[in-house]
């Protein structure tokens, strides 16, 4: 659907993307863009290429791009370091982020805010008071680490926010905490015009409880098969599966 | 006398003993004689070092924030004095000649024909420092000591003793350093700790020496009841070769040992440091960790720990990081249980920075650059309880000045 929109609109373009990891295809050819403003989630079975298009997009150095272009507001980006695409707006949430001993969650929180970011603040709304003195992701649950990985976000305040499975291993009770915290990054409560932009992957669906997405992609053996309505394609996987999915485009 | 002559016998019997571990020295390739230097009341009267080397040595020129000094200027004790009640600091000639009963500690922790470098500290014209915390003293500053080699090819010998009574508290923050022109010294320090019941003493230790300098530290340490022994040693700046091993015998239920070691190895350097803690009573803690750093030198980072009665408990850890090529780190861990009831463990890792971590943190807008860096700190980042804040504030000041000229 949004081949027909506007281009001019698109923030995040994926033209045509195959990345390799280790020697071996994982992406091929895939297309999307996200416009400004909107959200966009990932469906898909393991091993589909969920993460590796969220790796490619940050643009670390295992997920080899062999063909196509990632491109920013029209700059081709494709080339450029993590680094480089942070400071230009990327954030990522890791799913299993490393531990970094001797580094307290404050200063890595800090790392990533720009100046005048009240990083203690942040962390009493993410209830990680008392995480913000231990070294980061040392020792953290599932659903800690989770907050974690959305407290330096939020510290961070990026243009285009990726999401790896945001809800797994978190329970019912921080489930609203991260929920809320997506939906500061997403700014789904400013009524004005948007300017950030979402590709969250889920497997469950769960988050679409809390955070409203415009835009769903089905992701099978590499290749975007549908793109439409995240709902309308939740069900449809719901009821029937990854396969009815691969089969309709067919 | 006679016990001092068996002494001097037994060290002239060790005159040439190699060591147990580092490179074998010769000891005649070293100059004994260095000017005297005169004695000033006060460090702010010193001129033979300026604020900042003696700051790089840990040692405020002020006084400042310090509750007494010593400063020794290669043979010579320069200055020393005590700011607060309860607290004495003498040369330790001097101490031996004031108190008799010094000689019942002399020697009793370290062997003297443990090797030709403590024989050599017997065998010839040495100073040091005495420091004594009276019982029940406690002090709100640390102390401060400063060991200086300006005289090339000096050999420096030093013989420390330091004593807290029942239940006293002494903070000592010591510097051994060099002038950076100088091709070749060696400095020998024995020094001898004496934690009585509930005392505690903490020692931090920032070394700087020179690329030519070679160093030989032998320390011992005795804790009584309930006693804590806490040693912080960084050494991050080249040296040629240095190779110490310090023991602490837990001698009295519940005493405790901590030591903590930060080493980074320059090119060219060798380093060889371990702490070795003895528990031989009931309830005894201990606990040894180290993180070294190559940058292309050779660091053995040893640790050795001995439960010699059950219901002991005590841990090693020891982390290696190689940055450079042709850097070596041997981490060589050992735990050795005498009794049943002993619970001792260890965990040692060698390896590069995970690129892993890096990549998190380039993720969060860090060049590959300060990504490195920022775990390299973090690395060296020891969380050290029980130091006062102050001296806490105080050492990490003076890591991160060893750290901006190391890494």
């Amino acid at each position: 659907m949004y081949e027909s929109d506007d281009d001019r609109d698109i923030t995040l373009r994926v033209e045509n993307l195959s990345v390799e990891v280790e020697g071996k295809e994982v992406l091929r050819g895939v297309s999307l863009g996200i416009k400004c403003g909107e959200t966009h989630v990932l469906f898909g079975p393991n091993g589909s290429g969920k993460t590796t298009l969220l790796m490619a997009l940050m643009g670390f150095p295992r997920y080899r791009v062999t063909s196509g272009r990632i491109l920013f507001e029209e700059e081709d980006i494709t080339g450029l370091p993590p680094y480089e695409r942070a400071r230009r707006g990327f954030g990522i949430m890791f799913q299993r982020p490393p531990t970094v001993r001797g580094v307290t969650l404050e200063q890595m929180a800090a790392l990533c805010a720009d100046d005048g970011v009240d990083v203690e603040a942040l962390a009493g709304d993410m209830n990680l008071e008392e995480f913000l003195s231990r070294d980061v992701n040392h020792g953290f649950s599932g659903g800690e680490i989770k907050r974690s990985e959305l407290l330096q976000l939020l510290a961070q305040n990026p243009r285009i926010v990726l999401l790896d499975e945001p809800e797994s291993g978190v329970d019912m009770e921080n489930l609203q905490l991260v929920g809320k915290a997506i939906r500061k990054l997403l700014q789904k409560d400013l009524r004005r015009r948007r300017t950030k932009c979402g590709l969250i992957i889920t497997h469950t669906g769960y988050i679409l409880d809390y955070v409203e997405a415009d835009v769903g992609h089905v992701l099978c053996e590499g290749t975007v098969v549908c793109s439409g309505n995240p709902r309308e394609q939740l069900e449809g996987i719901r009821k029937y599966g990854f396969e009815e999915c691969a089969r309709c485009t067919r | 006398m006679h016990a001092l002559n068996e002494l001097k016998e037994r060290a002239r019997a060790a005159a040439d003993k190699p060591a147990a571990y580092g490179s074998d020295l010769d000891l005649r390739h070293y100059a004994d004689e260095a000017p005297e230097r005169g004695y000033v009341e006060s460090l702010e009267e010193l001129e033979e070092l300026s604020g900042e080397e003696l700051a790089r040595a840990g040692v405020e020129k002020s006084g400042r924030e310090r509750s007494g000094s010593f400063v020794q200027i290669d043979g010579t004790v320069v200055h020393r004095k005590a700011m607060e009640k309860g607290l004495e600091i003498l040369g330790t000639r001097e101490a031996l000649e004031k108190y008799d009963w010094l000689w019942d500690y002399y020697w009793q922790t370290v062997a003297v024909d443990a090797d030709k470098y403590t024989a050599a500290v017997e065998l010839a014209p040495f100073e040091g420092y005495f420091m004594r915390a009276l019982p029940g003293s406690r002090t709100i500053y640390p102390l401060q000591a400063c060991l200086y080699i300006r005289e090339p090819r000096f050999v420096q010998r030093v013989h420390n003793i330091i004593i807290a009574e029942e239940g006293s508290e002494l903070h000592i923050i010591t510097g051994c350093a060099s002038k950076h022109e100088i091709e070749m010294g060696l400095h020998l320090g024995v020094s001898e700790f004496f934690v009585k019941k509930n005392a505690r003493v903490t020692f931090t230790m920032v070394h700087n020496w020179a690329e030519g300098m070679d160093v030989r530290p032998r320390s011992g340490v005795r804790v009584e009841e309930n006693g804590l022994f806490m040693s912080n040693y960084v050494v991050m700046e080249p040296v040629r070769s240095l190779q110490l091993y310090p023991t602490a015998r837990l001698v009295g239920e519940g005493a405790v040992a901590r030591f903590n070691s930060i080493l980074v190895a320059q090119p060219g350097s060798e380093l060889d440091v371990g702490s070795r803690v003895i528990l031989s009573a009931p309830r005894c803690n201990a606990e040894i960790i180290s993180r070294a750093i190559t940058r292309g030198g050779y660091i053995a980072a040893r640790g050795h720990i001995r439960g010699e009665v059950g219901g002991v408990k005590a841990h090693l850890e020891c982390r290696g990081l190689i940055l450079d090529e042709g850097g070596v780190i041997h981490a060589i861990p050992e735990l050795e249980g005498l009794a049943a009831d002993v619970d001792m463990s260890h965990e040692a890792a060698v390896g590069k920075i995970a690129q892993e971590e890096v990549e998190y943190l380039m993720s969060r807008g860090l060049s590959e650059d300060e990504a490195t860096s920022t775990i390299v700190r973090g690395f060296l980042n020891v969380k050290i309880e029980g130091l006062p804040p102050l001296l806490e504030k105080e050492m990490r000041r003076m890591m991160e000045l060893s750290e901006q000229k190391a890494l």
